[in-house]
């Protein structure tokens, strides 16, 4: 993708300044329809998806007791994932986003909760709410685009260790929880940085860290394998327990780039958003850089309504179960607004982002070049590219791009 | 954890407590970052021991069209009360929990339950959800027994109640105390009961019984038919009344006139206010913000109170500062706050408004009143 500003074709150069504020005013009148709304309804919706997760996460962790039976192990495996995913995805990262803060339930509120993850809520409260919900997609600023060590947009110079980029995005998936602590800290900036010359912040905060991942690792690895060690279910539970965690790091990790990642979603420059950007351009900014997955109602809880991240990152303090009913009423404006609204069913939105992956892990125009009767010239060009210095990279990327423009206009 | 006493076979005591504090930990360990707390309510929500009381309805039983008794079974560590002490109840209405304080109505019960009388009031959210909407089964918040309007030991020989409307509540859990004692109290009660109508009056048909009985003299007085009452003129209600010793509990109005009445006489009298609560605000025009460490900024009612502390040097956690991160929430203890994106008005009083006050976004929050707000963040226990 590139910056919105630098398209040929800028999706937003047909509204007028008074547009987008009315946008905005449209948008709000979403947001406090709901809020007036609020109630009783919505707060045994939350209290009923809490006792159902506990229940499940218990249960799954009493029938590992007796994963010694493959049958127990993969009953128990797929319960406390599925236990997993709800705590992190509909309970956790709502209540950390304040959804239910107006409860005033302190036992269900953003300042109180804690979550089944290696990153602490007070710090992951920073990185997510403050830092990508309000910086989305913005190039350098928003961490959530490629969390800092991948190729995110064309306008990035390509570089041959991007070509291992698909190979780490895989292993940040299965690893997710870890990864999403790693850029909470901003660990690769503060490693670059001299020891001593390292905020004070960030050492309390690593500490913090390996605090909490201590905590998580005690717990899937050691004490409930140990509570299943007379059972002889040592081995199997701490298996079960590394798969659910896998599995729940792969699901949240491809729900996440399905959210911002896809094709159709626009990505902004840092020096196009003005410094007194109004709530209309803000609104605006999310509806452009979000993308939705189309599905069932169960996707869209096990996904924790960020199937919907449109309304999410619109309304990300509005609770989760209402943003279904909003869907309708937010894709009316996108088409009153002529703008467009990304939605695809989940294998496709993760097949769209893959693809993106793969596509900017190698030069520009490469891929759109290659087809199977040139391929081994291309992959010839492409061991030259990544091999013989950048005086030869910048020729060949010049060449593979003009290619590229002239294949798309013929 | 439990304190080791000194006394006592402390070997045994102390090992016994260490393994107990083992298993904890090991238990606590294996359901991080839940609390045990939180998985052991899944199961027992009522068990003794859990941080925070709670009670489960039991049963709404109508008094009068606008009132009802709430008969609630508490958790294990209700500490129990003395009749004429209050409650505070948390309840969660329309989904958001407020906090009132209600007289319990009933002496100590067998089954250890505990009730409290509630009258709607007219706009009265709480007041009318317990009257009209409450049911047996849902769970309440609550925290342990208050008061000093309680009866004296030994009882005096001779005793004047003076209740008006709701004000019967303690008072008619005193009564109820005092009448189903196998010994029958010794002293003579005089009850005057005030209230608008026959029909409003609580307890009415309950006190006629006990009238009826010989428990005790009931003075009924309806502002309908006998005018609103003057306290002046009580002697008339009470030609004894120098001789009792009297309890009153009712509208401030009434109160107030008793006190300077009975003071005039140089008379004892023990009262219990019902204090509606004000918060001094016209939800526009700002106003001072103290401080959890006493400092006082006066900000206006169109900049959010994070910008206004800010200004002023108070440090206060800050993020997005667009309403949307959460990471600016802290509690505010009473006052009224305005959200600048829609308006909407946010109110805590002390003692309707959870323990810790309300928290609020302070960066889309304006003062809307006079607020005291801690500045220091409420963490979670460790």
């Amino acid at each position: 993708m590139t910056t919105i500003t630098k398209k040929t074709q800028n999706p937003t150069a047909h509204l007028t300044p008074e547009d987008i504020e009315q946008l905005g005013i449209e948008l709000d009148a979403i947001r406090q329809d709901i809020l007036d709304d609020r109630g009783d309804g919505d707060a045994a919706y939350i209290r009923r998806v809490i006792a159902v997760q506990r229940r499940l996460e218990l249960a799954s962790r009493a029938v590992l007791l007796g994963s010694a039976l493959p049958p127990l192990w993969v009953l128990g495996t797929v319960g406390l994932s599925v236990a997993k995913i709800l705590e992190n995805m509909e309970i956790g990262h709502n209540v950390l986003h304040g959804q239910w803060d107006w409860m005033r339930d302190p036992k269900i509120h953003s300042t109180t909760w804690e979550w089944d993850m290696a990153t602490p809520a007070e710090q992951w409260k920073h990185s997510h709410n403050q830092v990508h919900h309000t910086y989305t997609n913005i190039v350098g600023q928003d961490n959530d685009l490629g969390y800092g060590i991948m190729r995110v947009d064309e306008d990035q110079r390509w570089h041959p260790m991007y070509l291992a980029q698909p190979l780490w995005n895989f292993i940040n998936a299965c690893f997710f929880e870890y990864g999403i602590a790693a850029y909470d800290l901003e660990l690769g900036r503060n490693l670059r940085i001299p020891k001593d010359k390292r905020p004070a912040e960030f050492k309390a905060n690593v500490k913090k860290v390996l605090g909490k991942i201590r905590k998580q690792a005690t717990k899937d690895y050691v004490v409930n394998p140990a509570l299943a060690l007379p059972f002889g279910a040592f081995l199997p539970t701490l298996a079960a327990n590394f798969t659910a965690n896998v599995v729940r790091n792969i699901w949240s990790h491809s729900v996440i780039m399905c959210g911002h990642f896809p094709e159709g979603v626009e990505t902004f420059e840092r020096k196009s958003i003005p410094a007194d950007e109004t709530r209309g351009q803000w609104y605006l900014r999310q509806m452009l850089g979000s993308a939705n997955i189309s599905g069932s109602k169960a996707m869209h809880v096990m996904s924790g309504n960020l199937s919907h991240q449109i309304e999410h990152h619109l309304f990300p303090d509005l609770p989760s179960n209402r943003y279904a009913e909003v869907a309708p009423k937010v894709q009316a404006l996108f088409e009153k607004y002529d703008l467009n609204y990304c939605s695809r069913p989940m294998p496709q939105q993760v097949y769209s982002a893959w693809h993106k992956v793969v596509r900017l892990s190698l030069p520009n125009g490469w891929l759109a070049t290659t087809n199977a009767k040139n391929l081994p010239s291309q992959l010839k060009l492409l061991y030259a590219m990544s091999t013989k210095g950048p005086k030869v990279r910048r020729a060949a990327s010049a060449r593979l791009e003009q290619q590229a423009r002239r294949a798309a206009a013929a | 954890m439990a304190s080791i006493s000194a006394s006592g076979p402390v070997r045994g005591r102390s090992a016994g407590i260490t393994l107990r504090s083992a298993l904890r930990r090991v238990a606590e360990s294996a359901v991080t970052p839940l609390e045990l707390h939180d998985v052991l309510d899944v199961f027992h929500p009522l068990r003794g021991g859990r941080p925070g009381l709670q009670g489960r309805v039991v049963s709404v039983t109508a008094e009068t069209p606008e009132s009802a008794t709430v008969l609630v079974k508490p958790g294990r560590d209700w500490a129990g009360h003395v009749p004429g002490q209050y409650v505070r109840v948390g309840v969660d209405v329309d989904g958001v929990r407020l906090w009132r304080t209600y007289s319990l109505t009933h002496g100590p019960r067998r089954d250890r339950c505990l009730s409290f009388t509630v009258k709607a009031i007219p706009g009265g959210v709480v007041s009318n959800h317990l009257v009209h909407r409450i049911r047996a089964g849902q769970m309440i918040q609550l925290e342990q027994a208050e008061g000093e309007f309680v009866l004296p030991v030994p009882m005096p020989p001779k005793l004047l109640l003076v209740t008006a409307g709701s004000g019967i509540t303690p008072v008619i859990g005193m009564l109820r105390n005092l009448f189903s004692r196998r010994v029958p109290v010794d002293t003579d009660i005089v009850l005057v009961h005030v209230n608008q109508s026959e029909s409003s009056a609580m307890f009415r048909d309950e006190l006629r019984a006990h009238a009826a009985d010989g428990h005790l003299r009931l003075v009924e007085r309806y502002d309908d038919c006998h005018g609103i009452l003057d306290v002046d003129h009580l002697d008339e209600l009470v030609p004894d009344l120098a001789e009792r010793l009297t309890y009153g509990c009712g509208p401030a109005g009434l109160l107030d006139a008793l006190e300077k009445h009975h003071a005039d006489r140089g008379l004892e009298l023990t009262t219990e206010r019902f204090r509606p609560m004000f918060v001094d605000m016209d939800g526009q025009s700002g106003g001072t913000v103290t401080f959890a460490d006493g400092r006082e900024i006066e900000a206006d009612g169109a900049t959010p109170i994070l910008d206004a502390a800010e200004g002023a040097g108070v440090l206060m956690p800050s993020g997005c500062r667009m309403g949307i991160c959460m990471g600016c929430v802290i509690p505010m203890k009473s006052g009224a706050v305005r959200d600048l994106r829609n308006g909407a008005i946010t109110v805590a009083v002390p003692g309707e408004t959870g323990p810790q006050g309300v928290p609020i976004q302070t960066c889309i929050s304006a003062a809307a009143g006079a607020c005291h707000i801690d500045e220091v963040r409420a963490k979670r226990g460790a």
